[in-house]
This record gives structure tokens, C-alpha cells and sequence, in this order.
């Protein structure tokens, strides 16, 4: 008995440690599509998780139930729990707007506001209250320097976000999203709209944000998840077939779809 | 074997060539017709109301002679009518359209709703006269005042503004809400801050032609009662008054020819009345015009 409670506790202190996000048989419906089917997944702190799998095996659809995204659809009916801090972010006392000023998102294409560049970095922190210039200021330019955006357009903050290219404007809204000073940041396919050389630039970008943040990318492109990330967890018909370290997943993989898979087999 | 038999398709391209030159001629010949009609009348408009347009013409109040016959308060009474008709329908239709478009729930109940405003536009303006008549008229003892016609006009030309209201916000790209939701802004933080500013072009065009239609419409302001003949300026919004439409009906059944002229020349004070409120329309929706 004694035994038992001090497991417990003693799981509980881990999970605290460096768990940002606990998947628990997460079910999710759109109308009558099952498209999420126990999911179980542990997140950790400062990692960068990959989550890859072909065309609609559901894993947009995890990353955008992460920060409740995926409620705009108005169909969606979810079931299990997701631990955020573990806190369940489907109680009914946890709003979404709290979330998601802890749980930034990047998304597919570039979604920059038309407004001006320093608009769109202050946009954030204006919504949660911040007026003071100087701190308004500092914000813009730490968050730009945090995306590696601040040489590019430091001389023309007062320009329209649109005026920039698709790169740039990815790296704007990376910035935007840092600007809110997030815990975790969820990237929805951040680099499929962009050319090679600014894949790279947004891909060293991630690697220089994990110091400070905990990140999760769905990504199409295999290669990105060898590339940048420390765990990978691969998706197939709204199931999780396999979540291990990256490197593990492209080497020696314990599941013969997952081999398929990352071989080119299929998808 | 292939399915494409090129020579016969070039023996056939000529004929395809002359369909498509008759018909670009018929659709050219119908743009030309419309412009004709509006060019006469003009024309007509013009010769007969420009000799009439004189400073005295806006100083005067109604006459029985034409030469001493003015708009005075024809033009003030539609100016106080659209300080009326301007804000109440804009905030209740641009209301109406935020709930619609961003609050309501996809259901039968609110497609009905949709369904029928937009049929609503379609109810000729007598039955909005008759509508004004039996509410504010009579029932909220408003009398034949500004802020009655002002509450009929603004019903008569909310479907109007609903409807232009809701497609501009239906436009504003789903991406930059989600962008806005993603940062943890609530609805109406997202509303305010990245739909109604993209959105107010689109909703000004539509504010534009229902506002050009409340000003030249007659059939509600004669069912309400509004009299033809005043010889004062209103006070307040309970003050009778008259409109432009009104006098130029008045004066255009007179038996005396020379009121066809007057007529014309409240037709051409309409007409310009209209220009200016376009303009500044037009002044503003180009300052919030934005592009994606």
C-alpha cells in the first residue's frame, strides 16, 4: 500500500518535471468520421516533436486539438484528455483564450494581418492588455530578433507585413506567435508554402527556439523531421503507430508501417 | 488512334470565331442602349433644370409661383432624414450581420433567418410605408416627424445593408481569424481588431447604394404622411418636414409647364445631394482599403 502511494508520487514529481503535454485516449469526431482514435502521447519540455504520417491520418488535427484550434469546425466532439500541465484543457473551467496565450501556433501558409509589421508583432500582447509604448517596443524587437526577422525589417517596422515575401512573412508570424511569450509552440506544416531557402532559415530557426520553448511540427516532409527533431511520432489512419526518439523512428523502426512509410513505401 | 481530329476543328473554327463576334456585338449594343437612356436623360434634366438652379432656388421654400418655388426645405428635411436613416441602419445592420455571420450557430433556425432577409430586400417600399405607418406612426405616436420616416426608411433598406455587411465579413480570409483565435483574442477582440477593419470596403459599398436608395425613395414617405408644402426648417427630429423626392413629385404632377422645370432642377439637386454622400463614401473606403 505504502509502496503504491510513493510509485504515485513519484510518477506524479517526473510528469511535473518535464511533461508539457499528456495525451490520454483522445478520441475525436467530425460529425461521423472518427478522425483521432486513442491517442496516447507525452510530450516533453523543450523537445522538438515531430509528428508525421500521410495525407489525413489526423495529425493537423492533433496539433490544432492541442490549443483547441480544431473547435471552429463546429461537428468536432472529442472524448479523453489532454494534460497540459496537468490540467485537462477540456475542463469546463479551462478557456480556450487562457490556453492559448500559453500555446502559440504557426500556421500552414503565412498568416500575417494587413497591417503594419510592428502592428502584427504588437497584436498579441495589445490583446492582453499592454498599452506602454517602450514595452511595446521592446516586445516587437525582441520577438523579431527571437524569428531572426529583426535585420531584414528593423528599418521599415511601419511597412505592411504583406509587402514581405512568403519567408519573411512566415518568419513575421513566428515572431508574432513568440511575441506572446508562449510555453509551447504548435507548428502546422510551417515550411510547405515556402521555398527551399527559407525552409532552411525557418528549420535553423527551430532548432535555436527549442533552448527556450517546447515545439511541435507536423510536417509532410520526412527529411525536415530527421532533420530537426528529437522525437517522432508517426500517424496513420487517425492512430499513433509509433512515437519514439527521431532517431530510433528512422533507423531501426519497431512497426513494418512505419518502415513502409519513412522508406517511401506509401504516402 | 487519336481523339482530336485536328483538320476538321480548323474547318470548324470560323464558324465558332463569327458566334463569338455577333455575340460580343449584342453585348456591346446593350451596354450601348443603357448608356443612350441614361445619356438622354440627362440631357433632358439638364436643359430644362439648369436655368432654374440659382442661389434663390436653395434659398426659397416652396411656392405657387415656379419662378419663386425653392428646395430649402426639401433639402433639409433630407438631410435630418439621413442623420437619421445613416446610423440606425449601418448599427443595425452591420449588428445584425456580425451575429449572423460570427455568433449564430449553423442551424435551420438561423438559415431561415438568412433565407429571409434577403428575400425582405425584395418587399416593395409601400409595404415598409405601410409597416412605418401602423409602428411609428401611429403606435409609438410619432407622428409624420423625421425620426418616424427616418425609422422607415432605415427598416425599409436594413435587408440591403445586412446582406452587403454579411458578405464582407464572409470574405475576410478564414487564415487571419484563426491567426487572431490562435493568440488567445476573443471574439470580439478578433472582430474588432481584424474583421471589420478589412471588412468595411465592402460594407460601405453596399451602406453606399442602400443609402443612395433611402434618399430618392417616395412611396414610404406618402403612406407616412409627409406633407409636400412646408414653409419652416425643422427643430428636432419630432419636427414635420419634407424630402427632395416628395417636392419633385409635388412639383412634376402640377398642371403649369414650368414646374417640369422646376423638377428637373430638384432632380439635379438629388443627384448631386447624391454625388457628394458617394464621395464621401468612396473617401472612406479607399482610406481602409487594405489588401491581402
Amino acid at each position: 500500500m505504502m509502496e503504491k502511494v510513493l510509485e504515485k508520487a513519484s510518477s506524479m514529481n517526473n510528469q511535473s518535471s518535464n511533461i508539457v503535454y499528456n495525451t490520454q485516449q483522445l478520441n475525436l469526431w467530425y460529425g461521423n468520421h472518427h478522425a483521432l482514435k486513442n491517442i496516447d502521447l507525452e510530450i516533453k519540455e523543450n523537445e522538438v516533436t515531430a509528428i508525421i504520417g500521410p495525407s489525413g491520418c489526423g495529425k493537423s488535427t492533433y496539433i490544432k486539438t492541442l490549443n483547441r484550434m480544431v473547435e471552429l469546425v463546429p461537428t468536432v466532439k472529442t472524448s479523453g484528455k489532454i494534460l497540459y500541465r496537468e490540467r485537462n484543457i477540456f475542463d469546463a473551467d479551462y478557456g480556450v483564450e487562457e490556453l492559448r496565450t500559453k500555446v502559440g501556433m504557426v500556421f500552414q501558409k503565412p498568416n500575417p494581418f494587413p497591417k503594419s509589421i510592428y502592428d502584427n508583432i504588437a497584436y498579441g500582447p495589445r490583446i492582453h492588455g499592454i498599452k506602454n509604448k517602450k514595452i511595446l517596443d521592446e516586445i516587437v524587437e525582441k520577438s523579431l530578433r527571437g524569428a531572426a526577422i529583426w535585420d531584414e525589417v528593423k528599418d521599415r517596422l511601419n511597412t505592411n507585413a504583406y509587402s514581405l515575401s512568403g519567408g519573411q512573412q512566415q518568419r513575421i508570424c513566428i515572431a508574432r506567435c513568440l511575441a506572446i511569450e508562449p510555453d509551447v509552440i504548435l507548428m502546422d506544416e510551417p515550411t510547405s508554402a515556402l521555398d527551399p531557402i527559407s525552409t532552411l532559415k525557418v528549420e535553423e530557426l527551430i532548432q535555436e527556439l527549442k533552448e527556450d520553448y517546447s515545439i511541435i511540427i507536423v510536417t509532410h516532409n520526412m527529411q525536415q523531421a530527421a532533420r530537426i527533431s528529437d522525437k517522432t511520432a508517426f500517424f496513420l489512419n487517425g492512430e499513433v503507430v509509433e512515437f519514439d526518439n527521431t532517431d530510433v523512428i528512422f533507423s531501426t523502426p519497431e512497426d513494418k508501417r512505419t518502415e513502409d512509410y519513412i522508406s517511401g513505401r506509401f504516402g | 488512334m487519336k481523339y482530336i481530329d485536328h483538320n476538321s476543328v480548323v474547318k470548324r473554327m470560323n464558324s465558332r470565331l463569327i458566334v463569338n463576334r455577333i455575340l460580343k456585338t449584342l453585348f456591346f449594343l446593350a451596354t450601348l442602349f443603357a448608356l443612350l437612356t441614361i445619356a438622354v436623360l440627362f440631357y433632358r434634366i439638364i436643359t430644362q433644370g439648369v436655368g432654374y438652379l440659382t442661389p434663390e432656388f436653395f434659398q426659397n421654400f416652396g411656392s405657387r409661383f415656379p419662378a419663386k418655388a425653392g428646395v430649402k426645405a426639401a433639402l433639409v428635411g433630407s438631410i435630418w432624414l439621413m442623420c437619421v436613416v445613416a446610423p440606425v441602419s449601418l448599427i443595425l445592420g452591420v449588428g445584425t450581420a456580425i451575429y449572423l455571420e460570427e455568433y449564430a450557430k449553423k442551424n435551420k433556425l438561423n438559415d431561415f433567418i438568412r433565407m429571409n432577409i434577403s428575400n425582405l430586400s425584395g418587399v416593395p417600399s409601400v409595404v415598409f410605408g405601410l409597416l412605418g405607418l401602423t409602428i411609428f406612426v401611429r403606435a409609438l405616436s410619432l407622428g409624420n416627424s423625421i425620426l418616424a420616416a427616418g425609422f422607415t426608411m432605415s427598416l425599409l433598406i436594413l435587408p440591403v445593408i445586412i446582406v452587403a455587411a454579411q458578405e464582407a465579413i464572409r470574405a475576410v480570409p478564414k487564415e487571419v481569424r484563426e491567426a487572431s483565435y490562435g493568440m488567445g483574442a476573443t471574439k470580439w477582440q478578433t472582430i474588432t481588431k481584424v474583421v471589420l477593419p478589412s471588412a468595411i470596403p465592402g460594407i460601405l459599398t453596399g451602406a453606399i447604394l442602400a443609402l443612395s436608395r433611402a434618399i430618392g425613395e417616395t412611396a414610404p414617405l406618402i403612406v407616412i404622411g409627409v406633407p409636400v408644402i412646408i414653409q419652416f426648417l425643422p427643430e428636432n427630429l419630432l419636427s414635420q418636414f419634407t424630402a427632395l423626392p416628395m417636392q419633385i413629385y409635388d412639383w412634376a404632377k402640377r398642371p403649369q409647364l414650368e414646374f417640369q422645370n422646376v423638377a428637373a432642377a430638384g432632380i439635379l439637386v438629388l443627384m448631386m445631394f447624391l454625388i457628394i454622400m458617394n464621395s464621401i463614401a468612396v473617401f472612406i473606403r479607399n482610406k481602409f482599403q487594405k489588401r491581402y
